[in-house]
C-alpha cells in the first residue's frame, strides 16, 4: 500500500467526523512518524489511558518544551495534567517522588542530559531506594525522560551521555530507544512500569522517521532486539550508536564481513541471554556507545561478555566509545563521536585476531 | 487570628542591625517559669483547655521517656546510633500533635520520639536506628514518611505529596520537619520555592536547634533568623519559642490551617537545643561550653509546661506519678521489644528492590541463599 493510499483510505474512514460503518481496513494505514512525534503520541496516549499520569518539567507547558516533546498536551489535558515548574531539578524529581507516594504516576522532563545533575541526590538516594527502603509500600511508578547525547552542534553541556551513572544506582529501570517504533512503545511500557525508569532520549535521532501506524507494540523492557543478523561479529551499541553500528555494518558488508547488530534497548534490566547467544553465534564483540570509555557502560558489557563467552571469543571484546574528556565544542565533535570508521577499524581489529 | 495578625517577629522589633541572635524575640505564650508572658500569644481557649493541655503535657512526656529509653538502648549497644531530640519535645509533640491521621508526617532522623506520639510502634519507629531495616513502619498506614537522612531531601517530597493532595481535591496536609542546618542546602530552597509556586499545602518546620553536628548556627548562615527566609518565597514565615509548647502549637495549628483551607504553606523556625550531642557517637565538649547547655536545661520544655498546668490547678504529684507509670509500662515494652539480636532475612535484601526481580537479581539471591544454606550446614 502506497503511502498516497493509505492517507486516501483514512480520509474517507473519518469523513465528516463519522467513522463509516463495515468492517475495519485489513492492513492499519501507515504514516510518516518522526521520533519526536513517537515519544509526543506515547505521552498523549498514557495520559488518556490513566488519569493518575502527570507530565511536568521546565517549558514543557504552553512551550510544548524544547524538543516539543510534550507539544500540545497542556492545551489538550489541561494544566493540571501537563505543567511547568519551576527551573529546579531536584524540586522536579523530589516533587515526582511525592506524587508518587500520595498514588500519581508522574513523568518529568530533564530539559538536557547535563542539566539533569542537580536531581542526581534525589535519584541516588530516593527514586532509586524508596521501594526497597519501605518494604514495597512505596513503589515508584516515575519516569525521567532526558534528551541525551551528542551530535547536534550544542555547546558546552548539551551533548553529556549520562548513562552510566544511573545505571550503576540499583532500585532504577534504564531505558533509551533507537527507533521510532520503539520511542513509542517503550516509553508507554515505562510509564506502564511500577519502578522508576530513566528514559534516555537520544536527541540526534528526534528527527529520524519511519512510516507506521500507531501505536505499535515492540518488546518489553529488560529485552535487547537484534537489528541486522550477521555471522562475524557482533556490534552491540544503544541509542543513537545504534544507527552507526548499521551503517558500519554495511560498509562491512563491503568487505565481506557479515556483521550482526544487537540494540540493547534496556540497560536495566540488562538481556544477558540475547548478548550472550549473538556473541556465542559470532565469536566477536564489539560495544559502541558515545560515553566516555572509561568504567563506561561498555566496560560493564565487556566484562559480562567475557565471563560468559570466554571460550567462544575469537578476539578480545573491544569498545568503541567517546574519548575520555570532557565533552568537545561543536567545532571539535566529530573527533569525539564513535565515527562509522572507528567502528569499521574496530571491526578490522577484531576479524585479525 | 491568623498568623499574619500575630506580633511580628521579624518586623521593625527584629534587632536587625545588632550581631545578636537571642532567643528573646521568638513568640512566646510562657516564659521559662512557665508564667503567661505580657503582651506575648494569645492562644484560643480551645487551645488553652485543660483537656487539651494535658493532651500535649502527656505527649511530652512520652517524648522524653521514649528518648530516655532509646539513649539507654544505644548505650547499652542495643541500637546502631541514635541521635537524640532531648529538649526538643515540644516540637516533637506540637508536630505530632498538629496533624490529623489523613495527613502526612514527613520526619528526619531526630524525629523518633514524633513517630513515637503519633502513635507508631516504637521497635517498628526505631528500626532504621537499630539497623534490621530501613524503614520499620509502613509508610501508608501512618501517613508517615521514611525517616530522611540526607539533609533537606524529604522537603521536595513533601510539597510532591502535598502538590498531589491538592490535585486530588483531598484535604490533607504535608509537615516536613527539618533542622537548622537543612536550610543551607538546596533542596530546602527548591522546596520551598515551588511550594509557594504551586502553592501547596506544606508546612515547613524547622527545629533550629542551634548545631548542625558542630557546627554552630553562626556558621550556618549569616541571616539574623531562619523565619526570615520566607519573605524571599513570597510565604510567612514565623519565628516561635520551640521549648514553649502552647506557643508552638498555636503556630503549627494555624500553619496547618492555613495549609488545608488553601491559603499555601508556611514555614516555622521553632527557636530550641539540642541538649545531647549529635548522636551517641559524638562528642559535644570538642565545641560547646557545658555553661551554655546549663542554661537551656533551665528552660526545659517539659517542666514549663508542668510548672503551668501545676499553677492552674490542673496537674498535682499523683496525676504527674501516674503519668510516669503510664510511661514506664512504656518503655518497659519497648526494652522488651528492642533488647535481643533482631531477626534479619537476607533474602528480603533483594525482595523490594524491584516489583519483578531482574535476572541478575535472582541468581545474586540464589547464591546468597546457598551461601546461608552452607553456612547453616557448618561448611
Amino acid at each position: 500500500m502506497t503511502p498516497t493510499a493509505t492517507a486516501t483510505a483514512a480520509d474517507k474512514e473519518t469523513a465528516g467526523g463519522v467513522r463509516t460503518a463495515g468492517p475495519a481496513p485489513a492492513a492499519a494505514p501507515r504514516t510518516t512518524v518522526t521520533f519526536a512525534k513517537a515519544l509526543n503520541t506515547a505521552l498523549r496516549d498514557a495520559l488518556a489511558a490513566d488519569d493518575r499520569v502527570v507530565v511536568f518539567g521546565e517549558d514543557v507547558g504552553e512551550l510544548g518544551g524544547v524538543f516539543r516533546i510534550t507539544d500540545g498536551l497542556a492545551a489538550e489535558f489541561g494544566e493540571r495534567r501537563c505543567f511547568d515548574t519551576p527551573l529546579a531539578e531536584a524540586s522536579i524529581l523530589g516533587t515526582a517522588i511525592g506524587m508518587a507516594m500520595y498514588g500519581y504516576r508522574p513523568v518529568v522532563e530533564m530539559q538536557f542530559d547535563a542539566f539533569a545533575y542537580p536531581a542526581f541526590e534525589q535519584l541516588v538516594s530516593h527514586l532509586a531506594k524508596m521501594r526497597n527502603r519501605t518494604r514495597g509500600a512505596l513503589p515508584m511508578p516515575v519516569v525521567i525522560r532526558i534528551p541525551y547525547g551528542g551530535g547536534i552542534g550544542g555547546v558546552e553541556h548539551h551533548s553529556d551521555s549520562s548513562e552510566a551513572y544511573v545505571a550503576h544506582t540499583p532500585g532504577i529501570h534504564v531505558v533509551t530507544p533507537a527507533t521510532v517504533e520503539d520511542a513509542y512503545w517503550l516509553l508507554r511500557a515505562a510509564i506502564a512500569s511500577p519502578d522508576p525508569v530513566v528514559f534516555f532520549e537520544p536527541k540526534r535521532l528526534y528527527w529520524s522517521k519511519a512510516a507506521l501506524q500507531l501505536p505499535v507494540t515492540t518488546g518489553p523492557i529488560g529485552t535487547a532486539a537484534v537489528r541486522r543478523q550477521g555471522r562475524d561479529a557482533t556490534l552491540i551499541a544503544y541509542g543513537q550508536s545504534v544507527p552507526v553500528a548499521l551503517e558500519a555494518a554495511e560498509h562491512a558488508s563491503e568487505y565481506g564481513y557479515d556483521l550482526e547488530v544487537l540494540d540493547l534497548r534496556s540497560l536495566v534490566p540488562f538481556d544477558d541471554a540475547a548478548v550472550t547467544a549473538s556473541v556465542e553465534r559470532t565469536g566477536r564483540a564489539i560495544v559502541v556507545h558515545e560515553a566516555a570509555g572509561f568504567a563506561g557502560f561498555g566496560a560493564e558489557i565487556a566484562a559480562r561478555v567475557s565471563e560468559r563467552c570466554f571460550y567462544r571469543l575469537e578476539a578480545p571484546v573491544l569498545r568503541v566509545t567517546g574519548l575520555d574528556i570532557p565533552y568537545p565544542p561543536p567545532k571539535l565533535e566529530h573527533w569525539y563521536l564513535p565515527s562509522v570508521d572507528r567502528v569499521l577499524d574496530a571491526v578490522e581489529r577484531a576479524m585479525a585476531a | 487570628m491568623t498568623l499574619l495578625d500575630l506580633p511580628s517577629a521579624t518586623g521593625p522589633h527584629h534587632p536587625a542591625a545588632t550581631p545578636f541572635r537571642g532567643d528573646t524575640d521568638p513568640l512566646r505564650y510562657l516564659d521559662e517559669h512557665g508564667a503567661p508572658v505580657e503582651g506575648g500569644l494569645r492562644p484560643s481557649e480551645e487551645e488553652l483547655a485543660p483537656e487539651r493541655l494535658m493532651e500535649v503535657y502527656r505527649a511530652l512526656r512520652l517524648a522524653r521517656a521514649f528518648d530516655t529509653e532509646a539513649t539507654a538502648l544505644v548505650m547499652q549497644g542495643h541500637l546502631a546510633v541514635y541521635p537524640s531530640s532531648r529538649g526538643q519535645e515540644a516540637c516533637q509533640a506540637a508536630a505530632a500533635l498538629a496533624i490529623e491521621p489523613q495527613d502526612w508526617l514527613f520526619p528526619t532522623y531526630r524525629d523518633t520520639a514524633a513517630l513515637a506520639v503519633r502513635g507508631i510502634d516504637p521497635a517498628e519507629a526505631l528500626t532504621l536506628l537499630r539497623g534490621s531495616w530501613h524503614c520499620g513502619y509502613d509508610p501508608k498506614r501512618w501517613r508517615t514518611a521514611p525517616q530522611c537522612t540526607p539533609l533537606a531531601t524529604q522537603a521536595p517530597h513533601a510539597v510532591g505529596l502535598a502538590l498531589a493532595a491538592k490535585l486530588a481535591g483531598d484535604p490533607v496536609v504535608a509537615l516536613c520537619l527539618l533542622g537548622d542546618g537543612a536550610t543551607s542546602e538546596g533542596d530546602f530552597h527548591e522546596a520551598c520555592n515551588s511550594a509557594a509556586v504551586y502553592q501547596a499545602p506544606v508546612v515547613f518546620f524547622v527545629q533550629n536547634n542551634q548545631y548542625a553536628i558542630s557546627v554552630p548556627l553562626r556558621k550556618q548562615t549569616h541571616a539574623l533568623s531562619l523565619a526570615d527566609k520566607a519573605v524571599g518565597y513570597g510565604m510567612p514565615g514565623v519565628r516561635v519559642d520551640g521549648n514553649d509548647v502552647i506557643a508552638l502549637s498555636h503556630v503549627l495549628g494555624e500553619a496547618v490551617r492555613r495549609a488545608r483551607e488553601g491559603e499555601g504553606p508556611t514555614l516555622v523556625e521553632a527557636v530550641t537545643y539540642r541538649i545531647q550531642p549529635h548522636t551517641n557517637a559524638d562528642d559535644a565538649t570538642r565545641y560547646r561550653d557545658r555553661h551554655e547547655v546549663d542554661i537551656w536545661l533551665a528552660r526545659d520544655p517539659v517542666d514549663r509546661l508542668a510548672k503551668y498546668l501545676t499553677a492552674t490547678g490542673n496537674l498535682d504529684d499523683t496525676l504527674d506519678a501516674a503519668i510516669g507509670e503510664e510511661n514506664t509500662r512504656y518503655t518497659t515494652r519497648m526494652r522488651a521489644e528492642l533488647t535481643g539480636e533482631p531477626e534479619v532475612d537476607p533474602a528480603e535484601m533483594f525482595e523490594y528492590v524491584y516489583a519483578a526481580p531482574t535476572p541478575q537479581l535472582r541468581a545474586q539471591r540464589q547464591m546468597v541463599e546457598q551461601g546461608m544454606t552452607a553456612d547453616e550446614a557448618g561448611e
